[in-house]
């Protein structure tokens, strides 16, 4: 069962602007399948910035990342783009739905990039996705016609459009109240258990940490507590 | 493929939501490619309609015998003074009558050539108009009628009158527009010239021509070329030009070379007496070309304004795409078929708008006394000014998409993302 689809090797990152300074000391840590793991640590501890190495959106750093087994250095950036597609899903502080779009084609997009399924079936999964976080009446309208809530939750149904490995999360709670960040929580934990989707959440929320699988302790670009 | 359509639609939304930016950028594609073409075809037609004044009615080579003194003395051909400075001075020319030899014989040879698409041949006369005791000073152009009307329109400049009555009537003349006015003269009058022997002639006019050039409409006049020759009290075969019109213009000065050796008489092409007209076209060409290129640049500065703003506008979206797996090259090609599709859209519109100005301009009349055949506003529909404005319209606005369409490809979803 405890199958290892994310693995950070000895990972150390410097900022060089305005002067050097390290801000991840060799981080070495595994996420299995199905595991719901929090990142904690004060602001400026690198636990965003791990983040973003790991979503292979950062590539300056040192030391080794492995997604589903295969290392992410040396990759080209239209192979990062095609594992970050089919590989993870992301959900960010901000919805960053597109306003051109329709709620369920917004849901689409990734799905549509990765071109496995028709179009058709694409819709269905899409239309699938959102009934599982309760918001398929909301399918046909525009992003900037629903509620912050539910923004958010469109964001989570297009993070698992293409079934990912992994769902990165950076702060996802941080802009809803309590009531909103209580229901995505609780989607968070359903997929893990129900689904065993696999999920990476950074967060300050101590309450949000406690409620998960496993949480990771940052300070000062190391980790304190796995 | 699907990935193709998917960028497709994705340029198409961000299009749509912003229209107005859009219709303006595709609106300086369509007025400039419009008024490219149409300066284009109304220059050219400008153009070919002052070439025309003169190609028309000039041979592309004229064979003629001038009359100057022998590039050779005798003293040059002893071999005994060859090595010697001969000094000659006052060297005049020989009587030598003006006619072409063998005319017949250079004529057939002609008209076999396949590189000639025609020939005509001429007499070209000095002669005094008598009016009274006044003697006006002009010239008869002795002309074969049917084939100057065939290689030089002739019938489009007699503007009175029936041209072919010149080859039926005996004894007849065409007058000069302005010749005619100062003699008084009018159709079925009979005048009186002086030939440059000393005799006087009654010829019958028959018609008036009018070239739009006052210098040649004041002093010239047309007859047959049998009435010319008994005017002259020559043979039937005494002619003293042969006009040569070919297929190929730009043949020209290499076969009037040709011709020179050949029948050893002289011979002019086109370009060499007509250079300045060559240098005013290409140069007015030129003008159009640069107006209109300008034009169509300005409108790409548009184009890559709005696409910039747009990029800056939709930095959330470019990073989301990013980050959910569209590579660089993707946010690339959505950028450049924004530009794209405002390119052709705009240059297809300019087509059509620029076709319907030069309509208009073809439909506006323009009266000449000068240009009797001229009745509107000469437009060139030259299907080859529409190839140049489409391809410079894609050109233009790829390069105008290729610089924000690479900085859209170059953000960094990081920073975009974190900075919020």
């Amino acid at each position: 069962m405890s199958q290892i689809i994310l693995e950070a090797k000895a990972v150390s990152k410097y900022f060089h602007d305005p002067i050097t300074v390290q801000v991840l000391n060799d981080i070495n840590f595994t996420i299995n399948r199905g595991d719901f793991v929090s990142v904690i640590g004060k602001s400026g501890c690198g636990k965003s910035t791990l983040l973003y190495i790991l979503s292979t959106m950062d590539t300056d750093y040192e030391g080794e990342i492995l997604i589903d087994g295969l290392s992410m250095k040396n990759k080209k950036e239209a192979d990062l783009a095609r594992v970050r597609n089919e590989k993870i899903g992301f959900v960010f502080q901000f919805h960053y739905l597109l306003n051109e779009f329709s709620v369920l084609k917004n849901v689409m997009l990734p799905g549509l990039k990765l071109g496995k399924y028709s179009e058709q079936e694409i819709e269905h999964r899409a239309y699938e996705k959102l009934k599982i976080l309760g918001i398929e009446s909301e399918a046909l309208k525009k992003p900037n016609q629903v509620s912050g809530g539910q923004k958010q939750r469109i964001a989570i149904a297009r993070a698992l459009i293409n079934d990912p490995l992994i769902i990165m999360g950076d702060e996802p709670t941080g802009n809803l109240d309590k009531k909103n960040g209580e229901i995505v929580f609780n989607i968070f934990k359903e997929l893990a258990e129900l689904y065993n989707q696999s999920l990476l959440i950074v967060t300050h929320d101590q309450e949000f940490a406690q409620n998960t699988h496993r949480i990771i302790e940052m300070e000062d670009g190391r980790i304190i507590s796995l | 493929m699907m990935n193709f359509k998917l960028l497709v639609s994705i340029s198409g939304s961000l299009l749509v939501a912003r229209l107005k930016q859009t219709i303006v950028a595709g609106v300086g594609v369509t007025f400039s490619i419009a008024m490219f073409i149409t300066l284009l075809s109304f220059m050219s037609g400008l153009n070919d309609l002052l070439d025309g004044l003169i190609i028309n009615r000039t041979a592309h080579i004229r064979l003629y015998n001038e009359i100057r003194p022998s590039n050779l003395q005798p003293i040059d051909l002893s071999e005994t003074y060859k090595s010697h400075h001969n000094f000659i001075s006052s060297v005049k020319p020989k009587k030598e009558r003006l006619q072409i030899y063998n005319n017949d014989a250079i004529m057939n040879f002609l008209k076999s050539d396949l590189r000639v698409s025609g020939i005509a041949p001429k007499i070209i006369t000095q002669v005094f108009f008598n009016i009274g005791a006044i003697d006006l000073t002009g010239a008869i152009n002795g002309i074969d009628v049917e084939a100057e009307n065939k290689l030089f329109l002739f019938q489009d400049y007699v503007t009175d009158g029936n041209y072919i009555d010149l080859k039926n009537t005996p004894n007849s003349i065409i007058l000069g527009k302005g010749l005619a006015e100062k003699m008084l003269a009018n159709i079925g009058d009979m005048i009186q010239v002086t030939t440059s022997r000393g005799e006087r002639v009654k010829l019958k006019v028959v018609g008036f021509f009018q070239s739009g050039l006052q210098d040649i409409d004041n002093a010239q006049s047309y007859a047959s070329i049998s009435t010319t020759q008994k005017l002259l009290g020559e043979s039937g075969s005494y002619i003293t030009d042969i006009q040569i019109k070919l297929n190929d213009i730009n043949l020209a000065p290499s076969l009037a070379k040709e011709y020179q050796n050949l029948f050893d008489v002289d011979a002019i092409d086109i370009q060499t007496a007509n250079s300045q007209f060559e240098t005013g076209s290409t140069v007015r060409t030129l003008i159009s070309y640069s107006v209109g290129i300008t034009l169509l640049i300005v409108a790409g500065f548009g184009i890559y304004n709005i696409l910039n703003m747009m990029i800056y506008e939709k930095m959330d979206s470019i990073a989301i795409l990013k980050a959910t797996g569209f590579s660089g090259k993707d946010v690339n090609r959505i950028f450049i078929g924004i530009a794209l599709t405002i390119g052709i859209l705009g240059g297809a519109l300019g087509l059509l708008l620029g076709l319907g100005m030069s309509w208009s301009i073809d439909q506006i009349p323009f009266n000449t006394s000068a240009l009797p055949t001229i009745k509107t506003y000469p437009i060139n529909y030259n299907p080859r000014f529409y190839m140049i404005g489409v391809v410079f319209s894609i050109v233009t606005t790829y390069f105008a998409g290729y610089f924000p369409a690479r900085k859209a490809s170059k953000v960094d979803p990081v920073i975009i993302i974190r900075g919020k």
